[in-house]
């Protein structure tokens, strides 16, 4: 609106006089305060990283907050050498990549039911899926915990023969806890396909699945891009599930991994901010990649309340 | 199968015109062998999923709470005896003990409630006004706002324990960059804002804040997107400033966001744990019941009925929020 009226003064004038005099000195305040907002945002972000880009010997010699003598990429070779980061981010990927396939693959098979066939307790189930991804993650580590040491697996899924300390345990855990959110939005999603198309479909004699996987599917596709987009993130950040049902530090994903190799480095703080830098690295890239399907994701999520 | 609903859904379009929504009611309702199948296994994996990893155990927890347990051995149903040793009455049952003695005589709960809450006003007081402004400053398109939006909402990106491993830098006692701007790293006066029982639970809050604004602002900015514009010509064409605008016109209209807004605020404050954990363990001026909850069960102690019955306390806490979102947002369905 704001725009429109600037680009066409002609218009805008004689309806609100006065806000034309406000507007340079509001436009000037907001600017400022978002750019300060922003260097504030920025700042430990950008102090962690420029600790990264300096040797050690320089900030021991003139302290972290001086200016720079040498820059060096040399701590982001050694993090990733050192503390095999490789490994811990393929464990992230093992975990991640799957536990978000299958979250979706699940919760659109749920949403779907509970929007398109009419089973009776449709809102009871809706209202269990969501309400299950509300609850803080303490509320159930206790059973679980106990679940996960008597579950057996097969060897080939967990070196341990058991659920706990396993990847595919924190697999489990990851999508039977996501559900419910992903539920709630994609049921928000598909209510708004037009109740024609399913009527063309059934005249052409679609069954359940065909309407499910044919139609409903290729429809949410927008919606089931960007619910990926925010599991990669939450997933991949998960630190609970990681170090209450792992055991073993070196089949943790990489941002819980990243508080033993703080200890590790205790003494080299460069090494750290490197480290902690390339953690970082797939969430912003999957960020920047996807920043509108993330804003639209979350409005998905958000404007249904 | 497929031919018996074919002929139904024939026979439904050709009645369509008459009357078409009982015929087609009928129509989804009378679902083929095939179709209950795929219903089924549409339905029932996750649901089976959802209750044996996350509803299951939180009936568990509850029931856990009213036992005394370290987690070996069996559980019975025999009522605790008093003056026995712990080791001979393990597994048994300790009715509201555990409860009693978390609100008389555990240290840490009193404390961690209270650091709850102060989580929460500070979530409610700073961070959701800050991220309201945010969104609708952003929202009112000034120059760069997209760079804003991105650079703002940049840290809820990171994970909570990387938060706290790039905060440290920020707040260390001898090399801190606040630290050194204010000339306070010497031994003598050096301010230790993470290890001080007084003032670390703030120093954190600032970094949960950090991060929670953009969350909000995020959430915020969807909802003002669908604020129908029309609203706000009209009340410009009204004469109302943009101050007025806003909070007589685009606030209410709002109401779906803003619950949703309180319901995260509140829950987030709840789930509270990465930040302190990664900090220090979340001890020493960082207890919240998160981390008394965990350390209880899955610490060195096992205390497992007691460390439920804490889990049980946040669990009826939360179930405030989620009673309130869930109502809110399942009324209308119920009416439609």
């Amino acid at each position: 609106m704001t725009t429109e009226a600037l680009t066409r003064p002609g218009t805008a004038v004689p309806s609100a006089p006065g806000r034309r005099r406000t507007r340079p000195w509001g436009q000037l305040a907001s600017q400022a305060f978002l750019i300060v907002a922003s260097v504030l945002w920025l700042l430990p972000i950008a102090f962690a990283l420029y600790v990264a880009v300096r040797p050690y010997s320089d900030t021991r010699k003139y302290g972290y907050v001086s200016l720079p003598h040498h820059l060096t990429l040399k701590n982001f070779s050694d993090a990733w050498t050192q503390s095999d980061m490789l490994h811990f981010f393929w464990n992230s990927v093992l975990i991640t990549v799957p536990a978000v396939i299958i979250v979706l693959a699940l919760a659109s098979g749920v949403a779907f039911v509970l929007t398109r066939v009419d089973v009776k307790v449709n809102i009871a189930l809706l209202i269990l899926f969501t309400a299950g991804n509300l609850l803080p993650q303490q509320v159930i580590i206790t059973p679980l915990y106990r679940l996960y040491l008597k579950i057996t697996l097969p060897h080939f899924l967990s070196d341990s023969g058991l659920m706990y300390n396993s990847i595919f345990g924190l697999i489990a855990i990851n999508v039977a806890f996501q559900l419910g959110f992903c539920v709630f939005v994609l049921s928000n999603y598909m209510k708004s396909v037009p109740e024609e198309m399913y009527e063309a479909a059934l005249v052409d004699g679609a069954s359940l699945w065909t309407r499910f996987w044919r139609l409903t599917i290729p429809l949410c596709r927008p919606a089931l891009a960007a619910l990926a987009t925010l599991l990669t993130t939450w997933i991949y950040n998960d630190f609970f599930w990681a170090i209450t049902l792992m055991s073993s530090g070196d089949k943790r994903p990489v941002t819980s991994a990243l508080a033993n190799l703080q200890g590790q480095f205790v003494s080299n703080q460069n090494l750290i901010a490197a480290a902690a830098m390339i953690a970082a690295v797939p969430t912003l890239v999957v960020y920047i990649l996807l920043q509108k399907q993330f804003i639209a994701g979350l409005s998905l999520g958000a404007s249904k309340g | 199968m497929s031919s018996t609903s074919h002929a139904d859904t024939a026979a439904a379009a050709q009645d369509g015109a008459t009357a078409p929504v009982p015929r087609r009611r009928r129509g989804v309702r009378r679902l083929s062998l095939r179709d209950r199948i795929v219903v089924a296994v549409l339905l029932g994996i996750p649901l089976l999923l959802d209750l044996a990893f996350v509803w299951f155990p939180a009936i568990g927890t509850a029931l856990l709470s009213f036992t005394k347990w370290n987690g070996v051995g069996s559980l019975h149903t025999q009522t605790c005896k008093p003056n026995v040793p712990s080791i001979l009455n393990n597994g048994c049952w300790y009715g509201v003990q555990n409860y009693h003695q978390a609100a008389t005589i555990y240290p840490e709960f009193w404390p961690a409630v209270r650091h709850n809450l102060i989580w929460l006003a500070v979530f409610v007081v700073i961070a959701t006004p800050l991220g309201m402004l945010f969104a609708v400053l952003i929202d009112r398109g000034i120059r760069g706002s997209r760079m804003y939006q991105s650079i703002l909402f940049l840290p809820v990106m990171l994970s909570l324990a990387l938060v706290g491993i790039i905060w440290e830098f920020m707040y260390s006692q001898n090399y801190g960059l606040i630290n050194t701007v204010i000339g306070h790293t010497s031994d003598s006066n050096a301010i230790d804002w993470l290890g001080n029982p007084h003032l670390n639970l703030w120093s954190v809050l600032v970094e949960a804040t950090w991060r929670q604004s953009g969350y909000v602002m995020v959430l915020y900015l969807a909802g003002l997107k669908a604020v129908d514009p029309t609203l706000r010509e009209a009340a410009t064409v009204d004469g109302a400033n943009a101050w007025q605008t806003f909070w007589r016109v685009v606030f209410p209209v709002m109401k779906p966001i803003n619950i949703v807004v309180m319901v995260v605020t509140v829950i987030e404050s709840l789930r509270a744990f990465d930040l302190v954990y990664i900090t220090n363990k979340g001890i020493n001026g960082l207890e919240l019941l998160s981390v008394l909850v965990t350390s209880n069960i899955v610490g060195e102690t096992q205390r497992v009925g007691f460390g439920s019955a804490l889990g049980v306390v946040l669990l009826v806490i939360s179930l405030v929020p989620i009673s309130v979102f869930l109502y809110q947002t399942f009324r209308r369905e119920e009416a439609s």
